[in-house]
């Protein structure tokens, strides 16, 4: 490690650099402490997100060994898995998750870590609040112990879910022990159809590439449509590359990042922001930078997208068929027919028409105010049915207050939506939102494994909020195309 | 608890088959409302258990006891909760054989001193095949040699190289190795310009 850091100047930094590089490489180099014995490489983590289901046990596990957090001014906690989403007031009706809301106060108190609680005004789903209160920035490392921390990298961080005992590395050493990823790009050309977003762009690149074909990867998203995309939707697809089995996914910051960031709680401020804006940029990828590979995926072509199965990658154009069985390669075969089977579906059946029980607005995924605010549109043109119970569930209370402000949950509640209070609800079975027996749930969330919802009979499809808008208003699958 | 070197391990066999069993399956999300990962073991895959209604591999009466757990492509994909390994751990489970592994879970493994080895197609096609004949069997897993043998043979076992390293070498805590940085650490944050405020 060259001494550099004895070098580092008051005066003006300058940031040109030789060699062309991606931004993971550029970020990968900025934060590497030093290699390990091991070949892995330890590497700062500029930003440290936590909540209450993953960081109990790695506080207990510092105590156990009598050690201190070493930065507690990089780490910031807020609660979104366990808590209630109608009433929120305390102590909480389910023992454990107060049990756990307890646990977070504590051991953030102790260590003297901030904590977005309800109370706050803050508090919201981790992912949801990073970004909104500018914690997130270009060129950082983030952690945080949930896989959807991929999410960040819609501003060009590098962003890393990890478990619980990395938990505990980090708040001990602000470092990981990582190896590092091969960058694919992946350019998302031409221009998304009306009633086509980002959830289906992402859904589209996991068919593709399949649900492990990221393992060992970081994928850098751009392209023309991935420049037209606003932050909130870069969110959307960076948020799903984990579903896609890459850790890592981001997007390289732009004007409209710079944008999204100036003024808010935790960006720098005044000349401050100018020089972080000149740093920013200077971490983008060089436009000669060298990937491991590139894909190219048509945006002319993708369609409004639902999965019919039990992971991210069984899903369809909402106009197709379920796949037949002749046309999945043999080794999927058995996956494919669990599939079916779980979801009560056919073969070569069309998804549009299936009848749902559940709509669910809400997640790290499609939470945010452009996804209410969409998702309303379609909610104005008429009433939830009959038999479907649906619910609208703000990513944070920021989110929830925007909202408000603009009256979109009087319009979710006229048409028949419960308008809930922030958290993660009924995208995982922690809090009391949850599907019950077979119930099949139309989704805007990130996944649909057997079980996720809550009830291990339960049924998940996943799409983009509109569409699920547009499910609850016909109490079946239908192309929200139809209502726009 | 000081970390122990794995550089072997002998035992029996669980066979699980199936590809891209995810991280809700393995432990489902409402036993994640905990403080502790004490008490998770019995949990391990509880909904599949329930609806195989006795004929999971993990109740098979056969496979009782067994400590490898031998799984197919992309085993512990989805989230990326620790509680997954936690619960296989306290099942019983001391290392996962497999054709390929989700990072994320193959790094909490690895943070738990659990190996995750790969085995080529066939050979794993065969041990699954062997151990589901004969769970009684033995089977040894080197990590000195990359060698596992079961009675369908001595074959090639995969490992990356950086883990295996921790493993053989006792140094899967990583919290130990990183505070033994020091200062460097604060060094490489100082040239951070966010870590200073842009100043
Ligand atoms: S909304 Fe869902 S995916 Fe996102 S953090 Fe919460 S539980 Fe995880």
């Amino acid at each position: 490690m060259a001494p550099e850091h004895t070098r580092c100047a008051p005066e003006r930094p300058s940031y040109s650099q030789a060699v062309s590089k991606s931004l993971f490489d550029k970020v990968w180099d900025t934060h590497s402490v030093r290699e390990l014995p091991n070949g892995q490489t330890q590497l700062f983590i500029g930003l440290h997100l936590i909540h209450e289901v993953t960081s109990p046990q790695a506080f207990a596990m510092l105590r156990e060994r009598g050690l201190e957090v070493r930065f507690p001014e990089r780490t910031f906690a807020t609660v979104d898995h366990i808590i209630p989403t109608q009433s929120q007031a305390r102590p909480l009706a389910d023992d454990l998750a107060e049990s756990m809301m307890v646990a977070l106060e504590r051991n953030t108190q102790q260590r003297g870590i901030p904590l977005f609680d309800p109370e706050s005004g803050d508090q919201g789903i981790v992912h949801v609040v990073g970004p909104e209160l500018g914690l997130t920035q270009p060129g950082m490392t983030i952690a945080c112990g949930d896989s959807h921390t991929s999410t960040h990298g819609a501003f060009g961080a590098v962003a890393f879910g990890i478990g619980t005992s990395q938990v505990r590395d980090i708040l001990a050493t602000q470092c990981l022990s990582l190896d590092r990823l091969k960058v694919r790009r992946i350019e998302v050309t031409g221009a998304l159809r009306p009633g086509v977003y980002a959830k289906d762009v992402i859904l589209s690149i996991i068919r593709r590439l399949g649900v492990k074909g990221g393992v060992g990867h970081a994928y850098e998203y751009a392209g023309d449509v991935v420049d037209a995309m606003s932050l909130e939707q870069r969110m959307t697809l960076c948020n799903m590359s984990i579903e896609g089995g890459a850790r890592v996914g981001y997007v390289n910051p732009d004007e409209k990042t710079f944008e999204y960031l100036r003024g808010r709680r935790y960006a720098p401020q005044g000349d401050a922001f100018d020089r972080a804006v000149e740093w920013w940029r200077s971490m983008a990828s060089d436009p000669d930078a060298a990937y491991a590979d590139r894909i190219t995926i048509d945006g002319n072509v993708i369609e409004p997208t639902v999965t019919w199965g039990i992971n991210p990658g069984q899903n369809i154009g909402v106009n197709e068929n379920i796949p037949l069985l002749s046309d999945v390669p043999d080794d999927e075969r058995p996956g494919f027919a669990e599939a079916l089977d779980h979801m009560q579906l056919r073969a070569g059946q069309a998804i549009v028409g299936t009848p749902i029980n559940v709509a669910f607005i809400g997640s790290c995924t499609n939470g945010r105010l452009s996804d209410l605010r969409e998702a309303a549109e379609v909610a104005k043109r008429g009433h939830v049915a009959a038999n479907v119970k649906a619910l609208v569930v703000p990513g944070s209370q920021d989110v929830a207050r925007q909202a408000e402000a603009e009256g979109l949950d009087e319009i979710f509640r006229a048409a028949g939506f419960e308008w809930r209070k922030a958290g993660c609800s009924m995208c995982l079975a922690m809090n009391p939102d949850k599907l019950k027996g077979d119930e099949l749930c139309a989704s805007s969330s990130n996944r649909n494994f057997k079980g996720r919802q809550g009830s291990p009979m339960g049924r998940t499809l996943l799409m983009s909020p509109v569409m699920v808008a547009a499910a609850a208003l016909d109490g079946k699958v239908v192309d929200a195309r139809e209502y726009l | 608890m000081a970390p122990q070197a794995v550089e072997r391990i002998t035992g029996r066999g669980c066979v699980l088959r199936g590809d891209d069993i995810d991280t809700d399956r393995i432990i489902p999300a409402r036993f994640l409302r905990c403080v502790t990962f004490d008490g998770l073991g019995e949990h391990a895959f509880e909904d599949d258990r329930e609806q195989a209604k006795g004929n999971h591999p993990l109740d098979n009466e056969d496979m009782a006891g067994a400590n490898i757990l031998i799984v197919g492509e992309n085993f512990g994909c989805g989230s990326s909760r620790e509680h997954a390994p936690q619960s296989l751990l306290r099942f019983g489970f001391q290392a996962f054989v497999g054709l390929s592994f989700a990072e994320i879970f193959a790094g909490n493994c690895t943070a738990l001193g659990l190996p995750c080895i790969t085995l080529d197609k066939h050979d794993l096609a065969a041990l699954m095949d062997s151990v589901e004949l004969d769970p009684s069997q033995e089977i040894v897993i080197d990590f000195r040699s990359d060698q596992l043998t079961s009675r369908a043979g001595t074959v090639k076992a995969h490992q990356r190289p950086g883990p295996k390293k921790q493993l053989i070498e006792g140094s899967w805590d990583a919290t130990a190795i990183l505070i033994e940085a020091g200062q460097e650490i604060e060094a490489t944050a100082n040239q951070l310009p966010y870590v200073r405020n842009f100043q």
